[in-house]
């Protein structure tokens, strides 16, 4: 029963996702408002079940809402284009910059043989071969410390953490030779490495594995980190991440893997350093990222219905940050919510840790 | 001394002379002396010529006598021709033979005998003398803080770092921790260069923004200079994979000293370097101390070159310059056919662990003297030119003051080199700038724009 939303809005997030739906979270704060009728009904009377059909409940309206704004960019591929989940658009975007650059490779546990832990490698092995898409052992900081050190001379390799918590192992290869090296050196060496990985909270993986690890890297000068949301943006930071001479952390989201979305058949890549406005207003900002974004953009459906007209930016480029835009933005509005992860926004909560750990143990009874 | 003082002494084999040679002995030296006689004859100014135990003045002038030096030059014991007025620049091959036996482990050890050619041997000479001299003049530079934060010396291991850049090209990477200076100007880097890093001037070879750990050069393949203990060995078997990638025939020698040898990243870098056949070689430069604590305290198997397991390996004497030159051929030759393999060079520092140790905590004095007498890289090699009559005794100290001339006049240079701009903050933090703003420590003081 999953709803799929062609070019939407980033209601697209309202595919296959969680088994536990936030919605279910937020709705008993709606009903302290009657005044707003029909929606809101039906959202509490689905209440009980549990995820889908509220969001698709959602999703439904959010189609029928004309307070939807749609993204920028994905309005210009109307048309052509192909529809895709977001891991292969990652896939496509890896693929199309192996075959263009043939010193691109990619090393990560399980990434060649096996086709990915997340099947964003699926198939590479095949086409490029074992010395380009390479098997390592589970020895994290060796391979990424070899990684960075063939990015010294000059290969382009793509490792891959099979989860952001794994690469706290390789930290130290991250921190003092990753991003110091060009500093140190002069300038006489450059690391064009792409560090990527899922992150996050999943379904249930357990505190090690539901780590999210911006803050620790955003410490660490030299490097710089975006954090991909649907399937264009996907492809298209991963394309400009493998072409960029700073070594690029590319933070992925396990729950967003399996976002469909129509994205353009021709070559096209994101700007690193850009944030992405998602829903321009008047009122307010809210700043946000990866999955997210999503909760946000339904929180700001129901801000619209009462009145509030948000501005909702995905700032994608976590380091360093796109000052320009987020600062027009909140010179525009005067007033910025940002959610870093967990947002508050009056009492339209979007998540909240807390209510994560709530709901699961709920799951759990 | 509990800590240490547990390093043994052996006496360093002199090479067999013939002239020591109880029957030839009295024959050769006449021979050599019609031949050294009748070469100089040749020359037109009188020369003081020494040899073994006689030093004969002779004067030269007779240019008829030519047909006696073409005839004598069938002499069995080979021999340079310049004796006195120059140093030799020729490359008549002189055969060594190491002090020590290799030890192997999984592999066959190269043999003994090592080629040379007097024109390398005087090269090793030189650049050791230049290098103990580098070091040496480093310590006095961090004693009056020109020099700050960590200086790690090289002096004592210096036979390591030529023995290996004879059998090398600049192909072949090199990456190493963080006493990393003799390797450097091993690696073509110049004195200046150095003394300007060291002391934090925009000449330097990092632009002023390494220091003494962080030395690179880019165009002779050397990555450097590392911090961290260990995390340079990975890095150096990612570049042997680079290597191995755009099929390059070059290996890289990753080294590291005891105390990084019992790091984890290591052995993981060596399963991956063998499942993938890289050509690395990972050198392990055992001066028997890390940092305070002694082998025997911080192994419990203190045969590096036998950690490797199921990668071969080959134990050297590192204070023998032509052992360690053969057996980097060896290890080339094997890598480059069959992958990794690990050289443990037993070698000594006499400084302490940095200039902030005084070295002698942990080791009595007496073990650093002895080593210093009985196997000093740089007396061996001196010993061999005046056996081999390479050179005098007076040439050699000649070269030495020449040395210590070139180094003062580095330093000098480098002292006058001026200071990196304050921009030069910012720049190389990323590649391509963003034009974003970066601010210092108070937000309204130092601000830049990334250019």
């Amino acid at each position: 029963m999953a709803a799929r939303i062609h070019g939407g809005a980033g209601a697209g997030a309202a595919t296959a996702l969680s088994t536990f739906n936030p919605k279910k979270l937020v709705a008993p704060s709606r009903t302290n408002l009657p005044a707003r009728s029909s929606k809101r009904c039906i959202v509490a009377a689905a209440g009980s079940d549990a995820s889908k059909s509220l969001r698709v409940g959602h999703s439904q309206k959010l189609i029928a809402n004309a307070a939807v704004a749609t993204k920028a960019e994905t309005s210009a591929t109307t048309g052509t284009g192909h529809e895709l989940l977001l891991f292969e658009a990652l896939q496509e975007g890896l693929e199309e910059e192996m075959d263009r650059d043939p010193h691109v490779c990619v090393m990560g546990e399980d990434v060649g043989h096996y086709g990915g832990s997340y099947k964003v490698t699926k198939g590479l092995a095949d086409k490029f071969g074992d010395l380009r898409v390479l098997d390592t052992p589970i020895c994290e900081n060796a391979f990424t410390g070899m990684g960075i050190g063939a990015a010294m001379t000059g290969l382009r390799p793509v490792i891959e953490g099979m989860n952001m918590g794994f690469l706290l192992l390789a930290f130290n290869q991250i921190s003092n030779n990753c991003g110091m090296l060009h500093y140190t050196s002069g300038g006489q060496f450059t690391i064009p490495v792409v560090i990527r990985g899922p992150g996050g909270v999943g379904r249930q993986l357990g505190a090690e594995h539901s780590q999210r690890l911006e803050s620790y890297f955003q410490s660490i000068p030299g490097i710089q980190m975006v954090a991909c949301s649907t399937p264009y943006n996907a492809k298209g930071l991963m394309k400009a991440a493998i072409r960029s001479e700073n070594p690029v952390i590319l933070f992925e989201h396990v729950l967003l893997y399996n976002l469909k979305e129509k994205i353009p058949d021709e070559e096209y890549i994101c700007n690193l350093e850009e944030a992405e406005m998602v829903r321009p207003g008047e009122h307010i900002t809210i700043l946000t990222y990866s999955r997210m974004r999503y909760h946000v953009m339904q929180a700001a459906k129901t801000l619209v219905n009462k009145g509030y007209d948000p501005e909702v930016i995905d700032i994608r480029s976590l380091k360093p940050f796109d000052l320009y835009t987020i600062g027009n933005s909140v010179k525009k509005t005067h007033r910025d919510v940002p959610t870093p992860y967990a947002g508050t926004l009056e009492e339209w909560t979007v998540v909240q840790p807390a209510q994560i750990v709530t709901a699961v143990e709920q799951l759990c009874q | 001394n509990k800590r240490g003082g547990r390093v043994k002494l052996q006496p360093m084999v002199m090479p067999q002379s013939e002239f020591d040679h109880a029957e030839k002995e009295g024959a050769l030296y006449g021979k050599v002396m019609v031949h050294e006689s009748v070469e100089f004859l040749l020359v037109q100014k009188p020369v003081s010529v020494a040899f073994g135990r006689f030093a004969v003045k002779i004067k030269g002038g007779d240019m008829a006598l030519s047909r006696l030096t073409s005839r004598s030059n069938g002499i069995s014991r080979p021999l340079s021709t310049a004796f006195g007025r120059f140093i030799s620049t020729d490359t008549t091959p002189i055969t060594i033979e190491t002090s020590l036996p290799f030890t192997a482990h999984l592999c066959d050890p190269p043999s003994r005998s090592v080629e040379s050619s007097t024109q390398e041997l005087l090269d090793f000479f030189r650049t050791m003398a230049l290098m103990r001299r580098m070091e040496i003049a480093a310590d006095s530079l961090y004693k009056a803080k020109l020099i700050r934060g960590f200086c790690h010396l090289y002096d004592g291991q210096e036979a390591v770092a030529i023995g290996m850049e004879a059998v090398i090209t600049k192909k072949d990477a090199i990456i190493t921790a963080y006493r990393d200076h003799c390797i450097f100007l091993g690696r073509g880097g110049s004195l200046y260069e150095v003394f300007a890093e060291l002391m934090g001037r925009q000449d330097g070879c990092s632009k002023g923004k390494g220091g003494s750990m962080h030395f690179y050069k880019k165009d002779s393949s050397f990555y450097g200079g590392h911090g961290i203990v260990g995390a340079q060995v990975p890095l150096g078997c990612g570049i042997a994979f680079a290597q191995k990638y755009v099929k390059e025939e070059a290996v890289t020698f990753a080294m590291y000293g005891d105390g990084a040898a019992n790091q984890g990243q290591l052995f993981e870098a060596l399963n991956i370097s063998a499942l993938w056949d890289l050509p690395s070689i990972l050198v392990c430069e055992n001066n028997h101390y890390g940092m305070g604590t002694a082998e025997w305290r911080a192994a419990k198997s203190p045969s590096y070159y036998k950690r490797g397991d199921y990668v071969p390996g080959l134990k050297v004497d590192g204070m023998d310059a032509f052992a360690v030159k053969q057996a980097c051929k060896f290890a080339k030759e094997h890598a480059l056919k069959n992958g990794p393999i690990i050289l443990e060079m037993d070698t000594y520092r006499y400084h302490g662990h940095s200039m902030s140790d005084p070295g002698s905590t942990y080791r009595t004095r007496d073990e650093i003297s002895g080593v210093r007498q009985e196997r000093d890289p740089i007396e061996r090699i001196k010993k061999l030119v005046l056996s081999h009559d390479l050179a005098t005794e007076k040439e050699l100290k000649d070269m030495e003051k020449e040395i210590r001339k070139e180094v003062d006049d580095a330093i000098a240079k480098a002292k006058d080199c001026s200071m990196p701009e304050p921009s030069e903050l910012f720049t190389n933090v990323y590649v391509k700038g963003f034009g974003t703003k970066s601010f210092g420590a108070d937000r309204k003081e130092v601000k830049a724009a990334l250019p």
